[in-house]
């Protein structure tokens, strides 16, 4: 398979308060077409910075980001984002935010609103399309928010955390409805979370960074087929060796990052 | 979160269940309708009877039946028409025109946040300096016709548009900008699409406060030497001894208060239905 993604020395510094602080430093990573990866790593190590990078919503400060062999210079309708407090308008209807994605991309009012239908069918809200944000539970607005990034077409769908505000259930049935919307779509999806259950469960391939500055500390097979037929997959044993080992990548830097922040405050 | 289920109006249809429901929900009703009136009926009743007890003099302050027989004798006589369209015209002009101005000036001055930066002291100071304070400024430089009222309503009105309307755009979620950003909308769009819609509603409350700031401001500037409105009438009732006018005159005025703001305040709430807090 050929790499749909390709992050160059991809390095990231802010300044603040007078200092300069380096979010992610010398990440080198390739995704593949088609590919479902998931990132994980420590909570402020620069996941989401990593996303907004690729999302092409903030700058470089070196190194390059590749997508289909061309450099990220802004946001395109190639890449879509999931956040994960949904960011729908709330004065639109669920059929009205999927409509929004593709007004952006300068489709036809009908053809819009077909689409919008068809979306919200294959999240599985058919039906709601004039509910107003605020009449859908959490996870329904991730369905619709989830729909809006699939409705214009892009190759990549990028999840920053998307199911970190919903409860255990919710979650649950959204991880699988999420693999089989992957499946059936064959979009590449970059998918970021601190859970490690999570990133087992989704990611055919798992990428574990390191706290502060970011780093791509190493990167996990994780070849599970046919996920969503297993029965109750996570307990595996299969499952549980692989969420061991990135949970024992994982825990160093839990603590390093742990240690930084009390020298920070005390 | 808030619930998906509207509460909903007390008052329903009930056809078939029972008519002990049926008088208990009508009693209901009967019982709101008695919490709002009662308050008001007591006034009525204490203004009618306290002057013909003679508790209060009858001179100044005559009985509600005394007031209400001259106002109608106002109406008649088509008086009361006259001032009040006098009145509702300037109100109308002021208002509309703090609409006009202030609405694109926020808009503008709210998008770009230098700008905001910059004038955002000189509008607290211009805020907060009640506008009946300069009217002796707008009589000296403007006359005592109808520029002068109209420019002092216009200037008490553009306030409370101009702040709000700041406010509205430069408190848009970050994250529906972020979001509309990572589609690829363009500065222009992003303010038609985003900015715009999300910023409506806290526009609309600051035309409703500017609505009721309108009506205060007219009166105490058709006070100072106005040859026609309401103010006017309350004012020469008053140096004439012509109390029950002078009644009818605020009678008026305050109901006009009352509609407006109900009005204003319908307005409000069709154009934020979508915001549930």
């Amino acid at each position: 398979m050929t790499a749909k993604i390709v992050f160059e020395n991809v390095g990231k510094t802010f300044r603040a308060r007078g200092k300069t602080v380096t979010a992610l430093q010398d990440i080198n990573l390739e995704v593949r077409d088609g590919e479902f990866l998931v990132i994980v790593g420590p909570s402020g190590c620069g996941k989401s910075t990593l996303l907004d990078l690729l999302g092409g919503l903030s700058e470089l400060s070196s190194g390059r980001i590749l997508v289909d062999g061309r450099p990220v210079t802004g946001p395109g309708l190639d890449r879509g984002i999931v956040f994960q407090q949904y960011a729908l308008l709330p004065w639109r209807t669920a059929q009205g935010n999927i409509e929004f994605g593709l007004e952006a991309k300068g489709v036809g009012r009908r053809e819009r609103a077909a689409k919008a239908r068809e979306y919200l069918d294959l999240v599985g809200l058919a039906g709601f399309h004039d509910r107003y944000p605020h009449e859908l539970s959490g996870g329904m607005k991730q369905r619709v928010a989830i729909a809006r990034s699939l409705a214009f077409d892009p190759d990549v769908l990028l999840m920053d955390e998307p199911f970190a505000a919903l409860d255990a259930q919710t979650r649950d049935g959204l991880h699988d409805e999420l693999l089989r919307i992957w499946e059936k779509t064959g979009k590449t999806i970059v998918f970021i979370t601190h859970g490690i259950e999570e990133a087992v469960y989704l990611g055919q391939r798992v990428a574990v960074l390191t706290s502060r500055p970011g780093r791509i500390k190493e990167v996990v097979d994780v070849p599970i087929d046919a996920r969503p037929a297993t029965e109750d997959l996570r307990s595996d044993p299969e499952f549980t060796r692989y969420r061991h080992e990135i949970w024992t990548l994982l825990r160093d830097e839990v603590d390093r990052a742990r240690n930084e922040e009390l020298k920070v405050h005390v | 979160m808030s619930s998906v289920i509207e509460a909903r109006p007390a008052v329903r249809a009930v056809p078939v269940v029972s008519l002990n429901r049926a008088a208990r929900s009508a009693g209901r009703v009967a019982g709101a309708v008695l919490t709002r009136t009662v308050a008001i009926g007591l006034l009525a009743a204490v203004w009618e009877i306290f002057p013909r007890l003679g508790l209060v003099d009858a001179t100044f302050l005559p009985p509600l039946s005394e007031v209400l027989t001259a106002w109608w004798d106002l109406l008649v006589s088509g008086q009361l028409w006259s001032h009040t369209e006098a009145s509702l015209v300037r109100s109308a002009a002021g208002f509309g025109l703090a609409i006009v101005i202030a609405v694109p000036l926020g808009l503008l001055i709210g998008w770009y946040s230098p700008v905001a930066n910059l004038l955002n002291p000189l509008l607290e100071v211009f805020r907060n300096t009640a506008a009946l304070a300069i009217l002796p400024v707008f009589v000296l430089i403007l006359g005592l016709g109808e520029t002068s009222k109209i420019s002092i309503i216009l200037y008490g009105c553009t306030w409370p548009i101009l702040l709000n309307t700041v406010s509205g755009v430069r408190t848009v979620d970050p994250l529906l900008i972020k979001s509309a950003r990572s589609l690829g909308l363009g500065p222009v769009r992003l303010f038609q699409k985003v900015v715009l819609p999300a910023a409506v509603p806290t526009i609309f409350t600051g035309i409703r406060l500017a609505g009721a700031a309108s009506i205060l401001i007219l009166i105490a500037a058709e006070m100072v030497g106005a040859k026609a409105g309401l103010g006017y009438l309350i004012n020469y009732a008053q140096y004439n001894f012509a109390v029950p006018d002078m009644y009818a005159g605020i009678i008026t005025i305050s109901a006009i208060g009352l509609l407006v703001n109900q009005l204003l305040i319908a307005t409000e709430r069709r154009f934020s239905t979508w915001r549930t807090n």
